[in-house]
């Protein structure tokens, strides 16, 4: 709501415009206008603490009352353009604080009920014969990473030729129809994909499969046009210089991609291939309907259902049996499994931007 | 790039290719046209499945009233929850991506724009665990608020759900997953506006604002749009976090804080694909395969004016 607050500027500017630097002096020192905002925070804590307290009326008092002071000190001193300016300024700030309020609530919240199970016994048993308390997500987190690890083979290739074909090779209409449907795919909603492998083997094996392998062709759905988007920004970036000299020495076209083009960008694939794991590794609804669920420890992705991460938590969560309370204990550890898998690979995708970048680059 | 030189390969003294560049340009481009043909691979399998469905009798769809009435409200919903989604992350969207790029300190903003992204980063179920377990048990006062001042708009008609498991706690999950995506190309366009026509406003004596206001919220304005139709394509297909948090009852309604709600079309096959069996599973692809059309006209849109927007700026 406070976002749309700035709405009436269109007049203030419009006139303002044609009197420039009418309150060039009066400009307030920096402190004041956070000093004034503290002020109307305070008032929102008292407004709130009068009328019981609660986060998010908190928040959104904080911010509607700080601004507003903020305006009116700054309208009464410095004039209405700077006043509307400084509006702006507030209201900007604002909105980013307040999409930080779910990333840190919902660390914190994730961190907090996770860290519960966060013991061995999470990481070394299945849930097979566990009624109640202790059980694991072994069988879970080794489905993920086996149905990751096959996704990863089926996409990488067909994303890295993709690009390469995209950058080195291709021209004309092909090459348009290929990047803006890369690019629609990118938009596909997950549970799609999830079907679409479900169809596909509906017509060989009949009803009711449930397989790991047609879970990794689902992610591979998801996964392709990342790689492709991401591989083919950094092949662009490799230097002509260095195809041209590979050319001038006589190198066969494939082999200077091979042995120059990629060397140069490896790091940015990796990158890319990385973030692209990040990706697929916390998807659940395609995996939810392809592989399903199972309590067993099956590393066979060919054979049966397999239990994966994010499916388990939500299991967990949504079918808790009885007594409800060390399954939900599960899922929220399960979840902050999936968390730390994800930031994770971030964290390791940004370091091997950093660590592996050529020298040579620009 | 690649125009310049494939000519001179082939004016050099051997005009055959080599077999290695023959097998390499080949698995390239096999590779290229797979990505068309996996995409038209999704269409046509979808169709195959859900055709049974399709031509069933009214019967023996669930519901007992044939497809279109049972795929009507989940579609109603699907829109709905997306639509409170866009409204308010748009804005807020746009409103970080200005924060980040024209008002945050230098030093500072690309860290900040790190920590958006982290938002995309999160998946979709532990939305959906947060969802359920911190926010909605939060907003409920703001709901009874709502209700008791606000109540004779129908939006707000109640009664309050006493979980907070509503159509708006869905909007504002969704908003928040569809932020990062927003907020990343509009600071893309943002990135791009030509410095001189910042320079410019501000020589004229503008303030911030009006600079924004003058140079380049209408140089970004396409990139903002396209950015909101790829959120939205997002949204319409968001799964698990709805399926988590929406409690699920009835038909189609506005009331946005009551507790029976109508499914989305991607909660809904999460939470019955499971289950079902037989014609069931062709009327949860028919279902499906409208989403799919949904999310890739939506997309297709969406990408044409980011697109646009690329032509022309590369123009500059």
């Amino acid at each position: 709501m406070s976002v749309q607050t700035p709405t009436p500027a269109p007049t203030t500017g419009a006139s303002a415009v044609s009197r420039p630097q009418q309150q060039h002096d009066r400009s307030l020192p920096r402190w004041v206008p956070l000093a004034v905002f503290a002020a109307g925070v305070a008032v929102a804590a008292l407004l709130s603490a009068l009328t019981g307290f609660n986060v998010v009326l908190f928040v959104v008092y904080a911010v509607v009352l700080g601004t507003v002071a903020v305006y009116v000190v700054s309208r009464v001193t410095e004039g209405r353009r700077r006043a509307t300016d400084r509006l702006v300024t507030s209201v900007v700030t604002a909105a980013f604080g307040i999409a930080m309020v779910p990333l840190v609530a919902l660390v914190w919240e994730v961190v907090g009920r996770g860290i519960e199970r966060f013991d061995g016994e999470f990481f070394n048993s299945s849930l097979q014969g566990i009624i109640g308390e202790g059980g694991g997500a072994y069988h879970a987190l080794m489905g993920t990473v086996i149905i990751t690890a096959l996704t990863t083979l089926l996409s990488v290739p067909i994303g890295l030729l993709a690009a390469i074909y995209l950058v080195e090779y291709a021209r004309g209409r092909l090459k348009r129809a290929i990047t803006f449907f890369v690019d629609v795919m990118t938009g596909i909603p997950s549970i799609v994909a999830g079907l679409f492998a479900y169809a596909l083997f509906v017509l060989i094996f009949g009803p009711g499969i449930r397989l790991g392998i047609m879970g990794a062709i689902a992610l591979s759905v998801l996964m392709i046009p990342v790689v492709v988007r991401s591989a083919e920004e950094v092949l662009k970036l490799v230097p002509n210089e260095l195809r041209e000299a590979s050319y001038a020495l006589g190198v066969p076209k494939w082999r200077t991609i091979t042995k120059v083009v990629i060397p140069t960008a490896i790091a940015g694939i990796g990158t890319g291939v990385t973030l692209a794991i990040a990706r697929v590794i916390g998807e659940t609804a395609p995996l939810l309907i392809t592989v399903g669920i199972t309590n067993a420890t099956n590393f066979d992705p060919f054979d049966g259902r397999m239990a994966t991460l994010p499916v388990y938590a939500y299991y967990q969560l949504t079918q808790p049996g009885v007594p409800p309370e060390f399954a939900i204990d599960r899922a929220w550890t399960a979840a902050l499994l999936l968390i730390i898998l994800v930031m994770g690979l971030n964290v390791v995708a940004r370091l091997i931007s950093r660590f592996f970048a050529p020298k040579t680059g620009r | 790039m690649t125009a310049t030189r494939t000519p001179s390969d082939q004016s050099t003294t051997k005009p055959p290719r080599r077999p290695g560049d023959r097998i390499f340009a080949g698995s390239a481009k096999g590779a290229g046209i797979l990505i068309l043909v996996i995409l038209a691979g999704v269409a046509v399998f979808l169709m195959a499945e859900a055709l049974p469905a399709l031509t069933a009798p009214a019967e023996e769809i669930p519901g007992d009233e044939g497809l279109l009435s049972y795929i009507a409200p989940l579609l109603f919903g699907t829109l709905l929850s997306a639509v409170i989604a866009l409204l308010v992350a748009t804005p807020l969207a746009v409103a970080i991506a200005l924060f980040i790029t024209h008002y945050a300190p230098r030093r500072m903003a690309q860290g900040l724009g790190y920590v958006v992204d982290l938002l995309a980063a999160i998946p979709s179920i532990v939305y959906g665990f947060w969802g359920i377990f911190w926010l909605a048990p939060k907003l409920v006062p703001f709901y009874r608020w709502l209700e008791e001042n606000l109540g004779f708009i129908p939006l707000f008609a109640g009664p309050t759900s006493s979980t907070g498991r509503t159509m708006l706690t869905v909007g504002l999950v969704l908003a928040i997953m569809i932020l990062p995506i927003i907020s990343a190309i509009s600071r893309e366009v943002f990135r791009q506006v030509p410095t001189l026509h910042k320079e410019a406003a501000l020589a004229l004596g503008a303030t911030r604002w009006e600079m924004i206001k003058m140079a380049v919220i209408p140089y970004g304005k396409s990139g903002i749009i396209g950015g909101a139709m790829l959120g939205l394509g997002r949204a319409l297909g968001e799964t698990m976090a709805v399926a988590i948090i929406l409690s699920v009852s009835g038909g189609i309604t506005f009331n946005l804080i009551s507790s029976a709600n109508p499914a989305t079309i991607a909660a809904n096959i999460a939470l019955d694909f499971p289950e079902s069996t037989g014609i069931d599973v062709n009327t949860l692809i028919a279902s499906g395969l409208a989403l799919f059309v949904i999310t890739l006209a939506v997309n297709m849109l969406a990408r044409w004016i980011v697109n646009r927007r690329a032509d022309f700026s590369g123009a500059n």
